[in-house]
């Protein structure tokens, strides 16, 4: 399905995430992450391009890697994204939400 | 003379010595498997043993039990291994050259990876039935319980038997009732996934099923400790979660001694070509059951649709022939609802559990993502063949190693 993001008209699935990495822009990530109510900040950015750099390295994201990353630890990663950090942030860096779980 | 040797006489490594006792022979071929333990444990049987549904007798067998004669059995712990010098190092000394290495090394516990699970109260009201010990810990201390607030709880993905957590709330449910105390109970079943499992249509029958069943669920709950004096577990976004039995299911890794070879992932587990169980790194090397790194389900279901597939490639491999990509990620898993009844889903890679009969497209006798009395039997049956057909490596008639897509309901 489509949706007005940031203006410009976004394919998503129906969980909201973006089907086509592409069309992500650092506005679309912005109106995203205020939908999830976060206003961004330098350090949200340094999080969600490294999780953009790992998609793209077709690196498996996980809740444990990511606090082994050296980029953020766990316990700053829901401060920065509350509640369910890696749903959110994957959604608001325009990337498949991690199937870390068979 | 040429060696192939299986690391692990478990559910995978004994499967791979039977099969493979067929096809590589003396003088040609030495078959050796190497293992630590004496027992073989029947580990589906962790499930019931809390319920005084199975004894110990029920679970625990002899290894040498399951192993072909011709088969030289090693009762040894694994130093490691030398992949690029094929070779296996052992604690003692001993050293054995491979030709082809099969790794069946299994997945464990891990509960000291999270803050306070192995504390104070672990094994007195902090519980796993993810091993023996634990299992029976936790059957000692439910025969008396008065009631109170149990959690099931799993610490992140992936687990052995992803269903075991869910299968274990329903059990609970069902015990309690039969016991008439279900009023003096209180069940939360707590998971780090958004929902109770990790395919939309199953997880939609299995939430259902929760409901019904008076069971709370706690989902997206990444576990950050346990703390033993408040009795309660806490989250990264500090959500707490209170107790008076917690059984959880720690982190699964794969075995130390991929560690301490270097061949693993930051879980141990071995990466391994998901279609046809190849070692990336070495090709000489073979990887299955739970050991692996492929994205399927690690269970006992797996490990057998996977030997079928793994005995054919080590055939071509030693041939010289391409290796076959087939495997799917076939598993086929029973789920126990309480009650006397159970659900089956059957699914792989690609495609999701959903509705439907089995092994017969439109007959059944079982049916797929509904409870009945059947699937229970099912499950109740599994045992004897586990230990009588599974092991020995025999097919299980009209069911494929290879999923297949017939009578079932997909959209």
């Amino acid at each position: 399905m489509e949706k007005i993001i940031a203006g410009k008209s976004i394919a998503i699935n129906e969980e909201g995430y973006l089907t086509d990495f592409k069309q992500w822009d650092k506005s679309i990530g912005e109106e995203l992450a205020a939908e999830a109510e976060i206003s961004l900040t330098p350090r949200h950015w340094e999080v969600l391009t490294y999780l953009q750099t790992e998609y793209k390295n077709e690196v498996p994201l996980s809740i444990r890697k990511i606090g082994k990353s050296g980029v953020v630890d766990i316990k700053e990663f829901y401060q920065l994204f509350p509640k369910a950090p890696l749903k959110t942030a994957t959604k608001i860096a325009g990337i498949p939400k991690p199937a870390s779980c068979i | 003379m040429k060696h192939l040797v299986i690391l692990g006489a478990g559910t995978a490594g004994t499967m791979m010595a039977n099969h493979l006792n067929h096809h590589l022979k003396k003088p040609d071929w030495q078959i050796s498997i190497i293992d630590e333990r004496k027992e073989h444990h029947y580990q589906p049987g962790y499930l019931f043993l809390p319920f005084d549904i199975y004894s110990p007798e029920d679970i625990i067998k002899n290894i040498e039990d399951f192993i072909p004669k011709q088969v030289e059995l090693i009762k040894a712990t694994i130093d490691k291994v030398l992949p690029k010098e094929n070779k296996v190092k052992m604690a003692d000394g001993r050293e054995l050259n491979y030709d082809v290495l099969i790794v069946a090394t299994g997945a464990k516990i891990a509960p000291e990876e999270t803050e306070g699970m192995k504390g104070s109260e672990w094994q007195k009201s902090v519980f796993d039935f993810y091993t023996f010990e634990g299992s029976l810990a936790l059957r000692n201390k439910l025969r008396d319980w008065q009631g109170g607030k149990l959690v099931v709880h799993i610490t992140e993905m992936p687990i052995k038997c992803p269903v075991a957590p869910l299968e274990f709330a329903f059990l609970a449910d069902s015990f309690f009732k039969h016991k008439h105390m279900r009023d003096k109970v209180e069940i939360t079943y707590v998971t780090p996934l958004s929902g109770a499992f990790t395919k939309p249509k199953a997880t939609e029958a299995l939430e259902h099923l929760l409901h019904d069943k008076n069971i709370n669920i706690e989902s997206d709950f990444a576990i950050e400790h346990v703390d033993n004096e408040k009795k309660q577990i806490v989250d990264y976004g500090g959500r707490e979660i209170p107790f008076d039995i917690l059984v959880t299911v720690p982190t699964n890794k794969g075995d130390a001694v991929i560690e301490r070879s270097g061949m693993g992932d930051d879980l141990n587990y071995v990466p391994t070509h998901k279609a046809t169980l190849q070692s990336k790194e070495y090709s000489n090397v073979f990887v299955l059951g739970d050991a692996s790194n492929i994205p399927a389900s690690k269970a006992g279901s797996v490990a057998h649709f996977e030997a079928e597939i793994l005995t054919d490639n080590i055939l071509h491999f030693i041939k010289g022939e391409p290796l076959k990509e087939e495997f799917d990620g076939h598993a086929n898993c029973f789920i126990e609802t309480g009650n006397g009844k159970a659900l089956l889903i059957d699914f792989n890679y690609t495609h999701e559990p959903v509705e439907g009969s089995f092994p017969f497209p439109g007959v059944g006798p079982l049916r797929l993502l509904k409870e009945s009395r059947m699937n229970h039997m099912g499950k109740l049956a599994f045992r004897w063949i586990y230990w009588n057909v599974l092991l020995k490596g025999t097919h299980i008639p009209f069911v494929s190693a290879t999923m297949s897509e017939s009578g079932k309901h997909y959209a």
